[in-house]
């Protein structure tokens, strides 16, 4: 019999392909599992519609659940409730602005915060800094530069 | 025509249109003006492309034949897309196809509003998932409008022809059918017309920013309601479909 529980802490261990130092839990993409007897359905989320990182996240469950020995996966992709930087912990935040990404600020009712505000460099922490395009390197990201010590960096946008 | 014929081919306009704008911006990956436009064009091309999936999946579903998204994308023709006439027509220059994408942008936006209301869940899961991106695509193509318009000679002028081109697209993307009737009465669908002043305040209000002026001509092409369109789809199908259906059995 497999257990629920277990399963999701494995799974909690998937690496988000484009920003490996947090994982799919810590984004919010991991939403669910519902275990059906021998069959096991992984509900997930995608982060923006077209993100092409979910069918890596698809084939990285399938795996894990192998290796786990569950051979009967069904990976679900649900739409609602609409994914939310809200959902990220203050600990992944912590840890996106370590690796060089700028987390995205307070709650997504603040519009400030998808506009002009002054955004904190992850490298320096100067607010010095300006947005350089709305559109990053991947679609849940904008990019930056810092007027202090000049590097580039990604904004995680708020959404 | 039944319910279920009418979502599907409800399905089909906004799955279209999103898959066939999306398949236009990215023909400007790696050709974009500079670097960030490049990426922005592209990320934005992504978003439409997911999108397109999304509906295109529950398009397949809800005519139960068996069709999956991809199949529906690569295995038609010309004659089965319901995509708006606007969404086709080619990139030109860069402000052409920032102006069609603001056209595009500010419709999605009035629509997909709407449609969050709708009584089918997963439309309505669909645009509250939409909603937030094209809120990003309508900011960034306004505000270049603008630049734009409101910028040199030579660039409002480039606008200004694009505008001059592209008005008469406009018209049919408000244009409602049987298809309409029966979902509206089902609380399904949105009511075209009750978007048309909220569209045209918006758009109006950008374009007078830009100092750009409507045509005054108000002839509007129509067509793609019943699935008759310009003749630039036939090429984008032709590059886009090329592969799956040279190579039916390819996998990524």
């Amino acid at each position: 019999m497999v257990n629920k529980e277990k399963i999701l802490a494995f799974l909690s261990e998937i690496p988000d392909p484009e920003i490996p130092v947090i994982n799919i839990k810590d984004l919010g993409v991991l939403r669910d599992v519902v275990v059906n007897g021998n069959e096991v359905e992984v509900i997930i989320t995608p982060t923006y519609s077209g993100c092409p990182a979910m069918k890596q996240i698809e084939d990285d469950i399938v795996s894990a659940m192998k290796k786990n020995g569950i051979e009967n996966t069904k990976v679900k992709m649900a739409y609602h409730p609409a994914w939310t930087t809200d959902w990220l912990s203050d600990e992944a935040k912590e840890k996106l602005r370590k690796y060089g990404i700028a987390p995205p600020e307070k709650s997504t009712s603040d519009k400030g915060a998808l506009a002009g505000k002054k955004k904190t460099c992850p490298h320096c922490s100067s607010e010095n800094t300006e947005m350089v395009s709305q559109f990053g390197s991947t679609a849940c990201k904008a990019l930056y530069k810092c007027l202090d010590c000049k590097e580039p960096f990604d904004y995680f946008k708020c959404h | 025509m039944t319910k279920n014929e009418a979502l599907f081919n409800y399905l089909l306009r906004l799955g279209d249109t999103s898959l066939i704008l999306a398949q236009r911006n990215a023909e400007w990956c790696g050709h974009g003006p500079f670097l960030e436009e490049d990426l922005a064009l592209t990320n934005i091309s992504l978003d439409l492309l997911g999108q397109a999936n999304s509906i295109l999946l529950y398009a397949g579903a809800v005519e139960g034949k068996g069709r999956s998204e991809d199949d529906l994308a690569f295995h038609r023709t010309e004659r089965e897309f319901y995509n708006t006439l606007l969404s086709e027509q080619s990139n030109g220059d860069y402000a052409k196809t920032i102006l069609r994408q603001f056209l595009c942008d500010a419709f999605d936006y009035c629509f997909y509003s709407e449609l969050v209301k709708s009584k089918d869940e997963t439309l309505s899961a669909i645009a509250a998932k939409s909603i937030k991106e094209i809120t990003y695509h309508l900011r960034h193509t306004s505000s270049w409008v603008e630049r734009l318009g409101d910028g040199t000679e030579e660039s409002h002028s480039r606008m200004q022809n694009a505008l001059d081109e592209l008005w008469r697209f406009t018209g049919e993307m408000f244009e409602m059918n049987e298809v309409d009737s029966i979902l509206i009465k089902e609380g399904i669908a949105v009511d075209l017309k009750s978007i048309q002043p909220k569209w045209e305040s918006k758009v109006k209000e950008v374009l007078e920013r830009a100092t750009l002026k409507i045509p005054a001509n108000a002839f509007m092409q129509r067509g793609s309601r019943d699935a008759k369109h310009t003749e630039h789809l036939g090429f984008i199908l032709a590059e886009m479909q090329s592969l799956p259906r040279s190579l039916p059995d390819a996998k990524w």
